[in-house]
Formats: C-alpha cells, sequence, structure tokens
C-alpha cells in the first residue's frame, strides 16, 4: 500500500483522520446498499430463470400451433386473416424505487375495437382451427410476456448497480482506507520521532548549559 | 396524463406472424443491418418493450447489450419458430455473474 504524498503534520494529521472516519462511514452504508441489492436480485434472478422457461415453452407451443395453421392456408390468406387485429396492446410505465434503483413497472393495457369477447380479427369460415388455437395460446401468455419483460428488465438494471457498488465498496475498503492508514500511520510516526528529537535536543543543551 | 407506450416484436416472419393478430406490431428485417436499424428506430419512437427473436439477436448482440442499461426500453429475446437457442437464458446467467462478480456453476 502506498502512502499518500502529504506533508507529515498536524493539520494533515487531523485532516486524514476526518477523511478516514467519512470512508469508513461510506464504506458501511455502500456494503450495506450492496447486501440490500444482491437480495432483491436473487429474487427476481429466480422469478426471472421461472418465467423465462415458462414462457418459452408456451411461445413454442404457439408457434407450433401457428405454424401447423400456416401450412394448411394459404400465406396470402393467412396474412390477409390477420394483419387487421382487432385489439390493440400498449403499456403504461411507472417508476418504483428499488434501492436507489430506478425499475420500470409495466401495466398493460388492452384496447378493444367492436364487439368484446373475440380476440380473432377473422371469420371462423375460411380459417383452420389451428390458427384459433395458436392465437389464443399467445394471448394467455402475453401477460407472462410482460412480467418477463418487467423482471427482466430489472435484473439488468439491478446487476448494472450491482457492479459499481461493488466497485466502490471494493475501491473504498482495499485502497483508500488501508491508503489512509497508512498515511497517518506514517505521520504520527513522523511526528513522535520530530518530538524525541527535540527532546533531545534540549537535553544535549541543558547539559552544555550546566557543565 | 399517462403516457402509453407500445410493444414491439421483431423477427423472421414466419415466427412472429402470430403476434400481429393480437395488435402488436411486427416487424420483420430481412437482414442483420437492417435488424440494427429496426431496434434503434424503434427505441427512438417510444416502444417500452422490443421483443427480438434470438435468432436475429444473435447477429446484433452490441446492438441488444446497448440498452441493458437504459431504462426504457426493454429488449427481450424470445425463441422463434425453430426452437429457443438458449440465449436467453444464457443472458440471465450473464446477469447474476456481472452482479456476483464471478461465474455461478
Amino acid at each position: 500500500m502506498a502512502k499518500l504524498n502529504v506533508n507529515p503534520t498536524r493539520m494533515e494529521l487531523s485532516k486524514l483522520n476526518k477523511q478516514l472516519g467519512i470512508a469508513t462511514r461510506g464504506h458501511k452504508l455502500l456494503k450495506d446498499k450492496q447486501d440490500e441489492l444482491m437480495r432483491q436480485f436473487i429474487v427476481l434472478i429466480k422469478r426471472n430463470r421461472e418465467l423465462r422457461m415458462e414462457v418459452e415453452k408456451e411461445l413454442e407451443q404457439s408457434f407450433k400451433n401457428f405454424f401447423l395453421a400456416s401450412a394448411t392456408m394459404a400465406p396470402e390468406m393467412l396474412e390477409e386473416s390477420i394483419s387487421f387485429p382487432k385489439e390493440s396492446i400498449s403499456v403504461h410505465l411507472s417508476r418504483k424505487n428499488v434501492m436507489g434503483v430506478h425499475v420500470p413497472v409495466m401495466e398493460m393495457k388492452r384496447k378493444m375495437e367492436g364487439d368484446e369477447g373475440s380476440i380473432y380479427p377473422y371469420g371462423c369460415a375460411q380459417t383452420p382451427s389451428e390458427l384459433d388455437d395458436a392465437i389464443a395460446k399467445l394471448n394467455e401468455t402475453i401477460p407472462k410476456l410482460l412480467e418477463l419483460a418487467e423482471v427482466e428488465k430489472a435484473c439488468q438494471l439491478l446487476a448494472d448497480e450491482i457492479e459499481k457498488t461493488r466497485r466502490r465498496v471494493n475501491a473504498l475498503e482495499y485502497r483508500t482506507i488501508p491508503d489512509l492508514e497508512e498515511t497517518i500511520k506514517y505521520i504520527r510516526m513522523k511526528l513522535d520521532e520530530s518530538e524525541r528529537s527535540t527532546i533531545t535536543r534540549l537535553m544535549k543543551v541543558k547539559d552544555i548549559i550546566d557543565r | 396524463m399517462r403516457v402509453m407506450y407500445k410493444i414491439a416484436v421483431i423477427g423472421d416472419k414466419h415466427s412472429i406472424l402470430a403476434f400481429k393478430a393480437l395488435g402488436i406490431d411486427v416487424f420483420a428485417p430481412t437482414d442483420a443491418m437492417d435488424a440494427r436499424k429496426t431496434v434503434d428506430r424503434l427505441a427512438k419512437e417510444g416502444y417500452a418493450i422490443i421483443f427480438i427473436t434470438e435468432k436475429l439477436a444473435s447477429f446484433i448482440p452490441d446492438t441488444i447489450r446497448r440498452y441493458d442499461q437504459l431504462y426504457k426500453p426493454a429488449v427481450i429475446l424470445i425463441p422463434n419458430s425453430q426452437g429457443t437457442l438458449n440465449l436467453g437464458m444464457e443472458r440471465i446467467s450473464e446477469y447474476a455473474e456481472k452482479a456476483v462478480g464471478t461465474k455461478l456453476l
């Protein structure tokens, strides 16, 4: 550990002591922040993993159905039947503060056009039932997909913040605080040394005068 | 006023057409360059969530990563009709690794 480049004076000593106090307190606070972030992160990432697994499975099923549907229909027909959706989905974002990290909270809004009840934007006469299945399945998956988006975004943001906090904690713990401690020790020794040399000098002078 | 944001899905046409039936905007870029442009454009246009198929995302990892630290939009990987490439799961391990500082398992 390198000591800081300062003059060994009492002034510097008290200044460094104050700095050390602040650094120690900051380190403790950041450490607490990191621990809490980590705790939240672990809960989130577990949820993220579960959700992703479920969503991937459900999507696959839906895609499979859709694939079957597209095999039994002419591509133009397929496109035509679904290209004018009856509903529109939008999300509302609000912020949630998790230990100083702003995490989005997503809220889904679905808007239906015309009659409620049916999600299919086509008549059933000319489309295979696989298409209905695919779309119904996908429709059920959407809320989960949204939750996945929310959780995954939160995970990304938290991971980033945890990394930053960890760097800060480590910088304080392994660099700033030891440096300060070493410098303080150095100044103390230097001051003690000069005090001793003053005393011996005085003794010597007294000796000379007395003789 | 509550500001509403839109959702987009990017991927190959066969995989994502189904989303269209539910009123989600779909985009089917033809190559990596086009995909990158689409993602950037959608991010700028105020889409809150962009789902992108893993296949397409594997061509433009840097672009995807750029939005990781931003509050909006959330770029989320989904499998395509050929199944999952496991990229999404790998990304979850990546976050964990970033947070913990060492590789888990």
